[in-house]
């Protein structure tokens, strides 16, 4: 586990982000940071805007007020004056700093495994195909499918599927690694192999916000963890403080308690 | 542009326009009855018959969906009494042909739906000691029919349209009308306007009601 | 009978060449303007999209029938004087153009959302998200069905026959106008007719089942 190193000002700051989706707020006034080299999870019942928040950060959902900025600058919205949305460009430069991995892998199916990865590398990065195949073999070897390299996504289980998601996301060398439920659309006898891969990469460093219902791995991998209900935060601490069966958040033991009743 | 719109010659000879459409739908409405019958009973009998049976409907369903349907038209009308001591009046004709023609497309539905009941609900019918008739009766039809019931109403709607391909052996349905009033007051714009006016709205018509008729059948369940 | 028959083989040629090359014409006609109005269709500006969504839905809610008399009737009405020729061929461009124009929207529907999110979370620009990632998939979906529909151009093309161009129906006609040979005739039109479009349906699904592996 990664301890949080206090380099300064946070890498991913968010402040007081309301979103609402008609005449539904699904996010009030949301505030948390990120330090470089951080896990920081998000736990929460459904409902409670906690995809939401995380879909923010890479402006895949806009938000309505507040501010999120990734080293300083703001993810969204133009810096100067009025509330201006920024260009497709301005965004799509934004985007290639965070990295997103999606509950339901979203893999390239017309690619190769080793296709999904270069794509960024070669249309957002500039590499040669060269290049981004060595990069491109690197991660996959680190995520343990070296020898599916040239497999379509078809001919891969869900655990791989996932880890070739986290291998695409990660060889654009984000600054901040974005994890939806990235296991809940897995076979339970696969989400193991696919943590162990998110744990080594946190080992190395890597910052992350991650909204996950695993708990144990919550418990295990993160600096931090961010409880979510109704829209806003409604604790904040380390895995001890927040997992603690004494918890004095009464929102926070119901949502524990009914947690530990239906997994035990 | 030099052309002044003037609908009054259209409204003039509207009983044409009107009783075309009528007839219209009469036709579509036979054609399909008769077709359905014909698609029902083939694709019952395709799903529990052997090779030689499934190659015969296989060769009519990909005969008639592979030629166009104003040479069929005129195979029935022309080309059918030469041979075969036959006669008929055009829109008999045309029923006759329409009903062979949308018989080879519902079997293909109807086909589809068959195979798309739940194998569950034909063990439950055989495990409660149903014999293989009733079983189709009661479990197989009543199913299937909810399933196909979109792609028969779009079928329906494409039948309708069809129709106007009658005009060609003299049938007085609306385009015809619409070619006659065309031919005798040279009001092409306005004639031509109404027409497509009066497809489109019995097309949104015949949908909306389709649409309704299938909400009712699945909330009947 | 069979004599008459072999001396209008081919003149039934003509017709039959004069078939392809309208059904050729429309295809690739509306191909193209399919396409160019399908794309202003799905990510176009709103106005844009109103128009063609009203366009191909008026020209798919009438019979195809009267879009043709509507065109060569209506064109010299107000004053655009095509030769009959080319007024048969728009009209059923302008048919097979709302087709594929559905196909295509129908195409890029078919494509989970969760795509494009992927391509804009790894920073690919929304040129680059539609060559690199939507369109390579669209491409796949949208093939088998156009194939497909390619034989309702060929089925279509016979009803130029009615406009006083000589096509493979007219040239059968006019055949048996001559020899009174209607049911050989018929049936050998029905034979060339089905020959072309069923190699084309099977073309299709062939086509299908090489792009379903592909297409997770």
């Amino acid at each position: 586990m990664s301890e949080a190193s206090n380099a300064g000002p946070a890498l991913l700051d968010v402040r007081d982000v309301s979103k609402a989706f008609g005449a539904v707020e699904v996010l009030r006034s949301v505030s948390l940071q990120v330090k470089r080299g951080e896990v920081v999870t998000v736990i929460g019942p459904s409902g409670s805007g906690k995809t939401t928040l995380l879909r923010c950060v890479n402006f895949l959902e806009s938000y309505d007020s507040g501010s999120i900025r990734i080293d300083g600058k703001e993810v969204g919205y133009r810096e100067a004056g009025t509330r201006q949305r920024r260009s497709e460009r301005d965004l799509a430069a934004m985007r290639a700093e965070t990295g997103m991995v999606f509950q339901s892998f979203n893999l390239f199916p017309h690619l190769t495994a080793a296709g999904n990865i270069m794509l960024g590398l070669t249309k957002v990065r500039g590499k040669s195909q060269a290049e981004a195949r060595q990069v491109a073999e690197h991660w996959l070897g680190r995520v343990g499918l070296a020898h599916k390299a040239d497999s379509l996504p078809a001919e891969l289980s869900g655990g791989q599927q996932q880890r070739v998601g986290i291998a695409r996301a990660v060889a654009m060398e984000p600054k901040i690694l974005l994890l939806d439920e990235i296991t809940s659309a897995l076979d339970p006898e696969l989400v193991g192999e696919v943590l162990a891969v998110v744990r080594s990469l946190a080992e190395d460093g890597m910052t992350m916000l991650m909204v996950t219902h695993e708990m144990a791995f919550a418990r295990d991998a993160s600096s931090r963890i961010v409880f979510m209900a109704d829209g806003g935060v409604s604790a904040v601490g380390p895995p001890k403080e927040i997992l603690a069966e004494e918890t004095t958040n009464e929102r926070l033991r119901t949502f524990l308690a009914r947690f530990r009743a239906s997994h035990f | 542009m030099g052309y002044a719109l003037n609908f009054n010659l259209i409204w003039r000879h509207f009983d044409k326009l009107w009783g075309g459409l009528l007839l219209s739908l009469e036709l579509a409405v036979i054609s399909i009855a008769i077709g359905t019958v014909i698609g029902l009973v083939l694709a019952v009998w395709y799903v529990s018959a052997g090779r030689v049976v499934r190659a015969i409907i296989a060769a009519y369903v990909e005969f008639i969906r592979n030629v166009p349907l104003i040479l069929l038209v005129y195979l029935v009308f022309y080309g059918v009494p030469t041979v075969v001591d036959l006669a008929y009046s055009a829109p008999t004709s045309f029923v006759l042909t329409l009903s062979v023609y949308s018989g080879a497309y519902l079997v293909e539905v109807f086909r589809s739906g068959l195979e798309a009941v739940p194998r569950g609900q034909l063990d439950a019918g055989k495990a409660i000691g149903l014999t293989p008739w009733q079983r189709l009766i009661h479990v197989r039809l009543p199913t299937m029919l909810r399933i196909t019931l979109p792609a028969l109403s779009n079928t329906f709607i494409s039948l309708f349209k069809d129709t106007s391909i009658a005009s060609v052996i003299s049938v007085p349905e609306l385009t015809f009308g619409a070619q006659w009033i065309n031919f005798n007051t040279f009001r092409i714009v306005e004639v031509y306007l109404v027409t497509t006016a009066m497809y489109l709205l019995t097309g949104y018509i015949l949908l909306f009601g389709l649409r309704l008729v299938e909400r009712r059948f699945r909330a009947a369940r | 009978m069979a004599s008459q028959i072999l001396y209008a083989l081919p003149f039934l040629a003509k017709g039959f060449a004069v078939t392809l090359w309208v059904s050729l014409l429309v295809v690739t006609l509306s191909l193209v303007a399919g396409v160019l109005l399908g794309v202003g269709l799905v990510y176009g500006p709103a106005p844009l999209r109103w128009a063609v969504r009203i366009f191909s839905d008026t020209i798919r809610g009438i019979p195809i029938l009267v879009l043709m008399f509507f065109v060569y009737y209506g064109l010299p009405a107000v004053g655009l004087h095509l030769p009959s020729f080319w007024a048969a061929v728009l009209a059923l461009t302008l048919f097979k153009t709302a087709q594929v124009i559905e196909y295509l929207r129908g195409a890029v529907a078919s494509i989970p959302k969760g795509q494009s999110e992927a391509a804009m979370a790894i920073g690919l620009t929304f040129r680059q998200r539609l060559t690199s990632v939507i369109f390579p998939q669209a491409f796949r979906r949208f093939l088998p069905p156009w194939i497909n529909g390619v034989t309702d151009a060929v089925k279509g093309s016979a009803l130029v026959s009615l406009l006083g161009i000589t096509d493979l129906m007219q040239a059968i006609n006019q055949v048996i106008g001559r020899t009174y040979e209607a049911m050989p005739l018929y049936i050998l039109g029905a034979l060339i007719y089905f020959a072309v479009n069923y190699a084309l349906s099977l073309a299709s699904r062939r086509l299908e089942r090489r792009f379903a592996f592909i297409r997770e």
